[in-house]
């Protein structure tokens, strides 16, 4: 393990005024420091910003505020969040173990890195940790990883349950940083590997994730579900959080579906959601709509299960949301 | 009973391998091989011997000195061969974890790689029959005449089954602390499953007399067979102690113990059963394919369940196993029994089908009153009252045995049977009772592993001095202690208690001081029969049709394993057995890499075993099983019963529930989507 610098940032300001390269921001630490045990991670300096005033969950007229150091824990257990966006607590239950979710907080879970195994091993190549190295998972272990937007460089996924909902509910990542402070709209955060996978997201070095604004919810019925060999406290093979509003008349007034454990970002499923708004709530229009989502996929021989169950999920759980 | 040592455990107390104070204690990090094979060019080590509070760095540039007979997985830095993706080629000692860490990163091995080969498959040229399979069982028997008999037979099935590698993964690193005293005797705090053993092969691999090493090992976190065996890290941690001239400690990540500690082969298994119209078996054979290291050659017996089963005039048994460039396998929770009998129980559920006849049933009208292969008479053997006994509690009278029929909602229900075998075996041990201030002091180098194993000696002892548990003191962990055998096999508490119940017998008969034992006679002249633990597993399952996804909402175990020593105990063994069982049917796996050698997914976050919510309801029962002719207690090891069978009854269930057969573990959603 490299020697690295520990340093507890008194304010956001004061964090990003610390940064230099080489400098990693320090949340839960539940993958950060997991990843300097690998090896994976090589920081220099670590500026902890787990203890800034920022665990705050807060409404903002019809929106909620959620502070960027805010415990997975807490976000699931707060009365607004299970109530208004039931989505989402489901999101983050189905994540991790309650020990992890204990520490882990807001921004350190969108920031978390892909579990693809070479990634998270410093003896074999892995684009994404050492560009230019190659991708082994192409052709070796891809069971769990990308069917959607992956690329010649890169075939990993996006681990978070929490990033899922958060892509459905449309909400905006507040940054702060070097350049000042921005909104960025969810699932605009995460960015696909293209040729540069070593980049997950669309931040500059130093900024610094401040809260996370969740948008009134979408009106009408919604669910986040995960698909998993194990019961608990795994990644899932493919999770999907959807909402569904269906009029009186049976027409579709609004559909979210944002899927998990597909790409290299929470994915959101816009093309099948514009050929459902506007169409019948029916097994056929759902099926007809997953089908043409599912059409862009480059699936690899042993991750192409994820196109059936992408599907199945997507008709399951419109099925389960429609009146 | 509650465990003697409950409370140091769950008050952090209890001194593990890693944990012992040791003065001026260094530390080794080991250097692993990038290849999979081919031959260690140079090692490169200067930089790495520059870096800060470096004490030694140990390769074959300089190879330390072992004996010539040293086992080839122990026998490090010797050779410039290498035999496996992870294997130690090299080692770094430091005044710190984190310096030994560091320079270990900056040695390089320059290699001359050859070309490697590291996958098991059915076609592969190289297998051949070995002599002999784990621990000394013939590779092949043969009775009768299976082709007559199949082509005879009103029903038949010829199956394959496949199983991966499966790491046992203790909660506890391996990890040991060696300490050299200036008259070059040798001190090793070790995770091992035997002090004893462990002590024999470090004595035997620095070629020391076994007087001169001594092992301690009084509280393990779990082993499951990987630490049966004297690891590397052992041999590492006293070379390093040696060269640095300082005592050093090693603990290894849990990605180092997916390379070095053991692992269970992958296995391929043809099954081809006939049956009369009765149901009567008129062949069975089971052939095994295997994989072993070029290190050494380890055969597991996965086979060996069929000669034990079913009564049959035709039997034939068979293993091959292929030399690969890969890590040698070693004991994993019931080698042999485990996945042999995940293999022929699930085709006992194809035949049964194809007669259209129920799977107890089956069973039963094939129960054996001698042992198939070779004619035994068993000991006692009380299969058809397991599974009569478990059909009972499992409400399985009601069961439609149509297959794919049930759902609620999105779910498919179904349930399965199968049935469970373990040897009870015992070996040779020596134990030293007598009384201090006036309570018992009992001493044994046995190995409590998690199992219990301090608790039931306790009550073993107790009951035979005929004295309240909490007299009863029972000392183990330590060479130094009356040798005794490892804690494998499910042969620890029948070998270790022998010697017990023995000495405190000599206790109670000579001067009421004290009384020593030694059972080498004893075992020795143990009649010949089959001795053997039988039960039958039930297990409910639901197989959702959208995800494929599999849960085992309940299991059901009996067991007839002789009188049950400590009914808490006990019921932790079977349903911790169990639940490895339900692991093994559902998610765990590991990796081979192909391309590069080794293994991948080595950590638990990959490679999974259950979670609670995966073990929502594991319910064992047991009968009241007399047998005299086993050892004092009258039991039968309870160890590894728990996992055989499991398997195998989970996958009848998923057939049972979608009328889906999958042939080839784990379960998991993408082979069970795969066919709807």
């Amino acid at each position: 393990m490299k020697r690295f610098e520990y340093a507890r940032a008194g304010s956001p300001s004061d964090a990003v005024r610390r940064f230099r390269p080489g400098t990693m921001y320090l949340g839960g630490g539940t993958n950060l420091v997991d990843l300097m045990r690998l090896g994976v991670a090589e920081p220099d300096l670590l500026v902890d910003v787990s203890r800034l005033p920022l665990d705050v969950i807060e409404p903002v007229g019809d929106r909620l505020r959620v502070g960027a150091a805010v415990r997975n824990t807490d976000l699931a257990a707060d009365p607004l969040v299970r109530t208004r966006y039931a989505m989402l607590a489901r999101a983050v239950l189905d994540g991790a173990s309650g020990q992890v979710r204990n520490m882990a907080t807001v921004a350190g879970n969108l920031l978390q890195r892909t579990r693809c195994a070479y990634f998270q091993d410093v003896s074999r190549p892995c684009n994404k940790r050492r560009p230019g190295s190659g991708c082994p998972a192409i052709e070796g272990d891809h069971g769990n990883l990308a069917v959607l937007g992956a690329s010649d460089a890169c075939v990993a996924t996006h681990p978070s349950d929490m990033a899922v909902a958060l892509a459905a509910l449309d909400a905006e990542v507040h940054v702060t940083g070097p350049g000042g402070d921005r909104i960025i709209p969810m699932p605009g955060l995460h960015r696909l590997p293209g040729d540069e996978p070593e980049r997950d997201t669309v931040l500059e070095p130093g900024d610094l994730i401040t809260a996370v604004e969740l948008p009134a919810p979408p009106p009408g019925a919604s669910t986040y579900r995960k698909v998993r060999e194990r019961a608990s406290f795994a990644f899932a093979l493919v999770s999907i959080a959807a909402s569904l509003d269906v009029g009186s008349d049976g027409v579709v007034s609004g559909c979210r579906i944002a899927l998990g454990s597909v790409a290299h970002v929470p994915w959101r499923a816009e093309r099948a959601e514009r050929l459902l708004i506007g169409g019948p709530a029916t097994g056929a229009a759902f099926l007809e709509a997953a089908e043409a989502e599912l059409d862009q996929a480059r699936p690899l021989p042993r991750n192409a299960y994820k196109l059936p169950l992408a599907r199945n999920l997507i008709v399951a759980t419109l099925e389960e949301l429609a009146p | 009973m509650n465990r003697v040592e409950g409370r140091v455990k769950v008050t952090g107390l209890a001194t593990y391998a890693a944990e012992y104070p040791v003065e001026a204690v260094a530390y080794a990090y080991p250097v692993q091989s990038l290849v999979a094979k081919g031959r260690i060019v140079r090692v490169h080590d200067a930089e790495a011997r520059e870096m800060p509070g470096v004490l030694a760095v140990l390769s074959c540039e300089d190879p330390p000195r072992l004996a010539e007979d040293a086992d080839a997985e122990l026998a490090l830095f010797q050779s410039r061969d290498v035999a496996y993706r992870g294997q130690i080629v090299a080692a770094v000692v430091a005044g710190t974890y984190e310096n030994a860490r560091a320079a270990a990163a900056a040695v390089r091995v320059e290699y001359d790689p050859d070309d490697h080969d590291v996958a098991l498959r059915s076609d592969h040229p190289g297998f051949y029959r070995p002599d002999v399979v784990n621990p000394d069982y013939p590779s092949d028997t043969v009775k009768g005449d299976v082709e007559a008999g199949l082509a005879g037979a009103a029903a038949s099935v010829d199956v394959t089954y496949s199983t991966p590698v499966l790491h046992n993964n203790p909660m506890e690193p391996h990890a040991a602390v060696a300490v050299w005293d200036p008259e070059g005797r040798l001190l090793v705090y070790d995770s091992t499953q035997g002090a004893s053993p462990d002590r024999d092969t470090i004595a035997q691999t620095f070629g020391l007399p076994r007087e001169d090493v001594r092992v301690v090992s009084r509280h393990v976190g779990g082993g499951f067979g990987a630490k049966g065996s004297t690891r590397p890290h052992a041999v590492l941690a006293a070379l390093a102690a040696r060269a640095a001239g300082r005592p050093v400690k090693i603990a290894l990540t849990r990605q180092q113990m997916f390379d070095v500690t053991g692992y269970r082969t992958p296995t391929i298994q043809r099954l081809r059963l006939g049956a009369d119209a009765g149901g009567r078996l008129t062949a069975v054979e089971h052939v095994a394919y295997e994989q072993s290291s070029t290190l050494v050659e380890f055969a597991e017996q996965t086979a060996t369940p069929a000669r034990v089963m079913y009564a049959t005039p035709a039997l034939r048994t068979a293993h091959r196993l292929v030399r690969l460039d890969v890590a040698t396998p070693s004991w994993m929770r019931a080698p042999g029994e485990c996945p042999g009998m995940y293999a022929l129980e699930s085709a006992m559920d194809e035949l049964a089908c194809a007669l259209g006849m129920d799977p107890v049933e089956l069973r039963v009208v094939n129960d054996a009153d001698a042992e198939p292969e070779g004619g035994l008479p068993f000991s006692s053997r009380n299969l058809v009252m397991c599974l009569r006994e478990g059909a009972r509690r499992f409400g399985w009278r009601h069961r439609d045995p149509e297959p794919g029929v049930r759902r609620e909602g999105e779910w498919l229900v179904g349930t399965g049977v199968a049935a469970s075998t373990y040897p009870a075996r015992r070996r040779p041990a020596r134990a030293f009772a007598f009384v201090r201030d006036g309570d018992y002091v009992v001493q044994v180098a046995a190995a409590d592993i998690g199992t219990g194993a301090r608790t039931a000696l306790v009550r073993i002892a107790a009951d035979a001095l005929g004295v309240p548990p909490d007299q009863v003191h029972v000392e183990l962990g330590d060479s130094d202690l009356p040798e005794a055998p490892v804690a494998g096999g499910s042969m620890g508490t029948a070998s270790w208690g022998s010697a017990v119940v023995r000495a405190c017998e000599e206790l109670k008969r000579g001067d009421g001081k004290e009384g020593r034992a030694d059972t080498t006679d004893e075992v020795g002249n143990d009649a010949r029969l089959a001795r053997h633990a039988f039960g039958a597993q039930f297990a409910e399952v639901r197989v959702s049709s959208v995800t494929g996804e599999v849960r085992v909402p309940r299991l059901l175990g009996v067991f007839a394993a002789g009188r049950i020593v400590d009914p808490q105990l006990a019921r932790s063994q079977f349903i911790g057995g169990m639940t490895m069982g339900l692991g093994m049917a559902l998610m765990e796996e590991t990796l081979t890499d192909e391309e590069f050698g080794g293994f991948l997914r080595r950590d638990l976050a990959q490679y999974h075993v259950p979670a609670c919510a995966d073990v929502p309801h594991v319910e064992a029962v047991w009968l009241d099983e007399q047998d005299g002719e086993l050892n004092p207690m009258g039991s039968k090891g309870i160890g590894e019963i728990g996992i055989v069978g499991t398997a195998a009854a989970i996958g009848n269930a998923v057939h049972h529930a979608t009328g889906h057969r999958v042939r080839d573990l784990p379960l998991t959603p993408v082979k069970i989507l795969s066919r709807f």
